[in-house]
């Protein structure tokens, strides 16, 4: 896998927080990921690896060093312009599903696409059927985000994420909501799609079981990387 | 060709808060309704007392101004003296120099709708040994009323016959009353030059205005010259009126520039009127603003709560794609939606106001109710609401604009 190519990299990344008092969050953090990878972040508690993940995300702009997206410097381009790299680009997946309880999962799949706007309406319908489908809720397209159950909501937001084909998938605690078989079945669906569909996955997690299974894994304590553990030669 | 996802996502928030975003609406409803509704009861109370003062009072004057002798005659050469007098009015006849040829110079504007030439006298009234002070106009009585329409303030008799007998006179209610005469009596009139002439009375009318039925009489241009001790051709006064009263001003300093007399417009004979409306105007107008400001305020507050409860909803359209400038799109949208609800009824309600209104009938000498439809109310009224809820929506949109997602996402 050495000859992979690199979609994200990090040269340096510090990140300093200034509430209550001024605290090294991230210390010169610098790693690279690979095109179809499925890449976990784990770490105690305050170790830094969601402000790692947020950083990486391009919405948290407040850090040093250097951030580089499919070989584009991203650091210190406009918000408007990160806005728009999000959408082409990556597709994430919380803890909390984030549905917008007005609309049905169909249109909750949609939005980023539309405001995308590269395909026309009746398109980007069939094609968050598809997702749908994908994930196993073409019969609940059509109901109010509001009214599923736990897991098929985390499964729609996961249809969402991947609506614009994203080159990376970011997940902050995916499963942390979900009971062990809908872990099971979010796992699967990351296993696949980094497998089968070559996108990049970057997942923070506090589960090891869901850590050990990935590609890779990257240990942060205070800060710090203190391990990589690959998977693969 | 479907509706673009900003707006969708703002008409989706309408739809499932219809009745805090309609009871919104309804606070820029009552602000255009009322700010319609008392605006053009203000205007129409102004076009009603406007019109009134002009059943007596010409649009344009041309008169001949009092000349007051100079003060100071200096000395052009050595052998001549300074000379230093009282100054005082040198004016011996108010008479205008071929008043007629005037008003055949004045007819040919194009803004002119009347002109007719006034001989204006003072003289008494006497009955046996009452006698009453009063201001006789001489004219041509079919040309007077078409400005001032006199015809629609006639009590009785007609002002035919006052066009056909030069012995005829149309006195005021008030001098009808106090003289205890009625129509085919006689009235002695005395002038201040001291002819006195026996006239028979042909008509009485009634203009509303206590002082003026207490003290005008119409007479034929012949007779009041005759009262005058002039000639055939003088008169003291033309009038003009205009087909737009409101410009006057502008027609009077045109008039001006061709008149070797003094040219004066209504407007500058009354300011202290005009002055009256227009503070009456602006108090009207601030309590619209004051009523326009607590509806937007209604439109702030549903928005800042709906943006308030909406904080993760922001930050996940933040996520996937949506910039700034489209969070700042999708509520001002919202507010604007609540405005052009609001203004819509506002203005139906405004115009519904008017309809019953201008149907209820108050009784002589008003009649209906004076209060019309105005289109420029109507856009003033309807640009306002519109404004004042872009202004209240794009406040607390800045404000989700600037939420910060990754402080949401990482509660």
């Amino acid at each position: 896998m050495n000859n992979k190519k690199i979609i994200l990299s990090t040269k340096n990344l510090t990140k300093y927080f200034h509430e209550p008092v001024k605290f090294k969050a991230l210390d010169s953090v610098s790693f690279e990921v690979y095109a179809g990878e499925f890449l976990t972040l784990v770490g105690k508690s305050g170790s830094g690896k969601s402000t790692l993940l947020y950083c990486l995300s391009t919405m948290d702009t407040t850090y040093e060093g250097e951030l580089f997206i499919d070989n584009q410097k991203v650091t210190n381009q406009k918000t408007d312009e990160l806005a728009q790299l999000r959408g082409t680009s990556i597709g994430f997946v919380f803890q909390f599903h984030y549905l917008l309880p007005e609309f049905s999962c169909l249109k909750n799949v949609m939005i980023p696409a539309l405001k995308l706007g590269k395909y026309s309406h009746e398109e980007i319908e069939a094609k968050a059927y598809q997702k749908l489908a994908l994930l196993g809720l073409q019969d609940q397209a059509l109901k109010p985000a509001s009214k599923l159950s736990g897991g098929q909501q985390q499964r729609v937001s996961i249809a969402r994420a991947l609506i614009n084909d994203p080159k990376i998938i970011m997940g902050d605690e995916p499963t942390g909501n979900l009971d062990s078989k809908n872990t099971e079945i979010v796992f699967n669906i990351f296993r696949e799609l980094s497998q089968d569909l070559g996108q990049t996955i970057i997942a923070v997690t506090h589960d090891n079981d869901f850590a050990k299974a990935s590609d890779r894994t990257i240990e942060l304590a205070d800060g710090q990387i203190i391990s990589h553990r690959k998977v693969y030669e | 060709m479907k509706a673009p996802v900003n707006v969708e996502i703002a008409l989706t928030h309408i739809f499932t808060r219809k009745k805090q975003m309609l009871i919104a609406a309804l606070g820029v409803t009552i602000g255009i309704a009322l700010y319609i509704f008392s605006n053009s009861l203000m205007k129409g109370f102004t076009k009603y007392s406007r019109n009134e003062m002009f059943k007596t009072m010409p649009h344009i004057k041309v008169f001949k101004e009092d000349e007051i002798s100079k003060p100071l005659l200096a000395s052009t050469n050595s052998q001549s003296l300074t000379v230093i007098r009282n100054p005082r009015m040198t004016t011996l006849s108010k008479s205008l120099v071929n008043p007629y040829a005037l008003i055949k110079t004045i007819q040919q504007e194009k803004y002119v709708r009347n002109v007719t030439a006034q001989v204006n006298i003072d003289f008494f009234y006497s009955n046996g040994k009452t006698q009453l002070k009063g201001m006789g106009s001489g004219v041509n009585i079919l040309e007077a009323d078409a400005m001032f329409s006199i015809q629609s303030t006639l009590l009785a008799g007609s002002l035919q016959d006052l066009a056909h007998n030069q012995n005829a006179i149309v006195i005021g209610k008030g001098i009808a009353e106090k003289m205890n005469v009625g129509i085919d009596d006689n009235i002695t009139v005395t002038s201040s030059r001291g002819v006195v002439k026996n006239m028979k009375i042909v008509g009485i009318f009634s203009t509303g205005n206590k002082s003026t039925d207490e003290q005008k009489a119409y007479l034929h241009t012949t007779a009041a010259q005759q009262l005058a001790k002039e000639s055939a051709n003088y008169a003291t006064d033309i009038y003009v009126s205009v087909h737009n009263p409101d410009s006057s001003l502008v027609y009077a300093a045109k008039l001006q520039q061709i008149m070797p007399y003094k040219v004066e417009d209504w407007q500058t004979t009354n300011a202290d009127i005009l002055a009256t409306d227009k503070i009456r105007m602006i108090m009207n107008n601030v309590v619209a603003l004051a009523m326009m400001m607590v509806a937007a305020f209604g439109i702030y507050n549903i928005l800042n709560m709906t943006i308030s409860q909406k904080l993760n909803d922001i930050a996940i359209l933040k996520a996937v794609g949506f910039s700034g400038k489209d969070i700042i799109k999708i509520f001002v949208t919202e507010a604007l939606i609540m405005g052009v609800v609001g203004t819509l009824i506002g203005l139906g309600i405004g115009a519904i106001l008017i309809e019953i209104l201008s149907r209820v009938y108050i009784g002589k000498p008003i009649g209906y109710f004076p209060i019309y439809y105005n289109l420029n109310t109507f856009l003033v009224g309807g640009s306002f609401g519109l404004l004042v809820s872009l202004g209240a929506g794009y406040l607390p949109a800045r404000k989700a604009a600037s939420v910060d997602p990754v402080e949401i996402f990482r509660k």
